[in-house]
C-alpha cells in the first residue's frame, strides 16, 4: 500500500487536470488454477516445499498418483488426482492443486482466539503467524476447504501462505514461478478473473466442456485462489472441492450469538447474585428450640 | 425480609448449639479443593480462548500456548475430581420427595424464608441439582474436549464432529459458570458457615438444624419430633 500514499492528487501551480489522479490500482492478489491445463507433474509440489525450508517426509500411497491423502502441516500444497469416469464410459484424469484459498471471508480467522495469530492483508493473503499461534486448532475446525494443519512437534498450525514473502517484494509465488505448462498464473484478482472467464468460455465453446467455469466461491465473499473446472457444476470431483463453501453455521452460531448470549449470562449472573445479597442478605444459623436438643 | 427477621428471631445460640459435628471428611474436603482448582484453571484458560477481551488471562497462567496445552490435562484432572465427588457424594444426592416440595418452594429459599420449606437431608435440592448437573456437564466437556483436544485426528469425512464439539463444548461450559458462580456466591456469602465446613470439615449443631434437619436427626441420633 505503500505505493498508494504517494499519489499525487494536487498540484500547485499546475494548468488542466491532474495526471493520475483519478488512478485506481488494484491490490488484490490472486492465483489462477486452471485444472484443465495442468499435467499433474508435481513441480508446484517440489517448489513449494524448497521455497519453504521443507524436506520430503513419508508418506501413504493409496494407488493413485497423489502423493498424499491430504495436504499436510509441512507439505502444503498438493495435486489431487481423480480418475473420473464419464458418462460415456471415457476416464479423465481429474488434477486439481490443492492449498489454501485465501478466502475473502476466513473461516479460520474467524474461528482463531488467539490475538495476532491470523491475519489478512489488503492484498488478500490470509497468512498465519506461528509466534501468537497457541495450536488450540480452531482454524481447522473453522476452515471449510480443510487446508490448517496441526504439527505436533512445533504444537501449533501451519498452511500455505500464499509466498507472501516474495509477493510482498514484487515476485510471484513459488508453485507459479515453478509450473511448466502454464496452467498457473499470478495477478491481480480482476486479471485473473478476467483470464479464467475467458478460458472457460474457451472450453465451452471450443473443447466441447459445455458445463466448464470458474470456481471462486461466493459463500466465503469469494477466493483468493480461483480454479478453471472442466465441470463447474460438480468440483466435488476434483478431489473433494466443496460445492458451496461457508463458515460452518457452528463456528458462526459459537462466535456470534452463543458468545454474545454467554457473556450476557456470566455478566447478568454476577450482578444478579450481587443484587440478591443486597436485598435479602446472609443466610445465618438459629438457635436450636429446646424440644429439638434434648436425648432421643 | 431479613431485616424483620433479625428483629423476630433472636440469635442467641448455647453452648450446646455451637458443639461441632463432623459434615466432610478430609478425603473429601481434599478432593472438593483438588476439583475447585483444577475447574477454576480449566475456567480461567477457558474464557481466555472464549472472548478476545479476556485473552489476558491466558498471560496470567503462562501465555496462550502454556494455556492450550494444560487446559485439557487439568479438565481430565477435574473429571477425576469429579468421578470421586460421585463416589463420595452420589448416594446422598438421590432426590427424595422433599427435595420435590423444596423446589416447588425455591421461591422461599431465595427469599431466606428457609422456615417454610420441608426439612433437608445432608444436601437440599438446589445442591443436588448443582451435582448432578456437573457430572452431566464433565461428561459432554470430557467427550467434546477430546475432539477438540485432537482436531487433527478427526478425519476429514466426519469433521461435523468438530462443529457438534466446539458448540457442545462452549455452551456447556458456560452453563457450568453460571453453576459455580451460584455455589461459590452460596457457599462463601450466602450462607455462612457453609466455606467454613468445607475448610475445617465441620459444622455447628445450630448450622446443621437450621439448614439440614434431617441430617442434623440422622447424625445426632435424635428422632424427628413428633409433628
Amino acid at each position: 500500500m505503500s505505493q498508494a500514499s504517494t499519489e499525487i492528487i494536487r498540484i500547485s501551480g499546475h494548468a488542466g487536470a491532474v495526471p493520475g489522479a483519478g488512478l485506481n490500482r488494484e491490490f488484490q492478489v490472486c492465483k489462477l488454477v486452471d485444472t484443465t491445463t495442468c499435467i499433474g507433474c508435481k513441480a508446484c509440489e517440489v517448489a513449494c516445499l524448497e521455497w519453504n525450508g521443507y524436506t520430503f517426509t513419508q508418506t501413504s500411497f493409496n494407488n493413485s498418483y497423489q502423493t498424499m491423502p491430504e495436504t499436510a502441516w509441512n507439505y502444503w500444497n498438493l495435486i489431487k488426482f481423480n480418475e473420473h469416469e464419464r458418462d460415456d464410459g471415457s476416464m479423465m484424469l481429474l488434477m486439481r492443486k490443492d492449498q489454501c484459498m485465501h478466502c475473502e471471508e476466513p473461516g479460520c480467522l474467524e474461528a482463531c482466539p488467539a490475538d495476532g495469530a491470523i491475519v489478512q492483508y489488503a492484498n488478500g493473503i490470509v497468512d498465519f503467524q506461528e509466534a501468537h499461534c497457541i495450536g488450540c486448532g480452531y482454524c481447522v475446525t473453522g476452515c471449510p476447504f480443510n487446508i490448517p494443519k496441526f504439527s505436533p512437534e512445533a504444537h501449533k498450525v501451519f498452511k500455505c501462505t500464499l509466498c507472501n514473502d516474495r509477493v510482498s517484494v514484487g515476485l510471484e509465488p513459488a508453485c507459479i514461478k515453478a509450473c511448466p505448462t502454464g496452467c498457473l498464473h499470478f495477478g491481480t484478482k480482476s486479471e485473473m478473473k478476467e483470464l479464467a472467464e475467458f478460458r472457460a468460455e474457451q472450453l465451452r465453446d471450443v473443447s466441447g466442456f459445455a458445463d466448464a467455469g470458474v470456481y471462486d466461491p461466493a459463500g466465503v465473499g469469494g477466493t483468493h485462489v480461483i480454479y478453471v473446472l472442466h465441470d463447474a457444476k460438480n468440483p466435488e470431483l476434483y478431489g473433494g472441492l466443496p460445492k458451496d463453501p461457508h463458515i460452518p453455521y457452528s463456528v458462526w452460531l459459537w462466535k456470534k450469538p452463543l458468545k454474545w448470549l454467554g457473556n450476557l449470562a456470566m455478566i447478568g449472573g454476577i450482578v444478579g447474585l450481587a443484587l440478591h445479597y443486597l436485598r435479602v442478605g446472609p443466610k445465618k444459623e438459629e438457635p436450636i428450640p429446646p424440644e429439638d436438643r434434648g436425648p432421643s | 425480609m431479613s431485616t424483620t427477621d433479625t428483629v423476630r428471631r433472636p440469635r442467641t445460640t448455647t453452648d450446646f448449639d455451637e458443639e461441632l459435628i463432623p459434615r466432610y471428611s478430609f478425603v473429601e474436603r481434599v478432593n472438593h479443593w483438588f476439583g475447585a482448582a483444577t475447574y477454576s484453571y480449566c475456567l480461567i484458560t477457558g474464557l481466555a480462548f472464549w472472548t478476545p477481551y479476556l485473552y489476558w488471562l491466558a498471560a496470567i497462567v503462562g501465555g496462550g500456548p502454556t494455556a492450550r496445552f494444560w487446559h485439557p490435562w487439568f479438565g481430565i484432572f477435574f473429571v477425576v475430581s469429579q468421578f470421586l465427588m460421585f463416589l463420595h457424594w452420589g448416594g446422598d444426592m438421590e432426590m427424595d420427595n422433599d427435595d420435590r416440595v423444596w423446589a416447588d418452594n425455591i421461591k422461599a429459599y431465595i427469599e431466606n424464608e428457609d422456615d417454610k420449606l420441608p426439612p433437608v437431608g445432608r444436601f437440599n435440592w438446589g445442591q443436588k441439582l448443582y451435582f448432578w448437573a456437573m457430572v452431566g456437564s464433565t461428561i459432554l466437556l470430557l467427550l467434546s474436549g477430546f475432539v477438540l483436544w485432537y482436531v487433527e485426528a478427526v478425519p476429514w469425512s466426519i469433521h461435523i464432529l468438530r462443529y457438534v464439539a466446539i458448540l457442545i463444548h462452549a455452551s456447556v461450559a458456560v452453563l457450568t459458570i453460571g453453576l459455580f458462580l451460584i455455589h461459590v456466591y452460596m457457599s462463601t456469602l450466602l450462607e455462612e458457615g457453609s466455606f467454613a465446613s468445607m475448610v475445617h470439615g465441620t459444622v455447628t449443631r445450630a448450622w446443621a438444624w437450621t439448614f439440614h434437619r434431617k441430617w442434623y436427626y440422622e447424625v445426632t441420633g435424635r428422632s424427628r419430633p413428633k409433628q
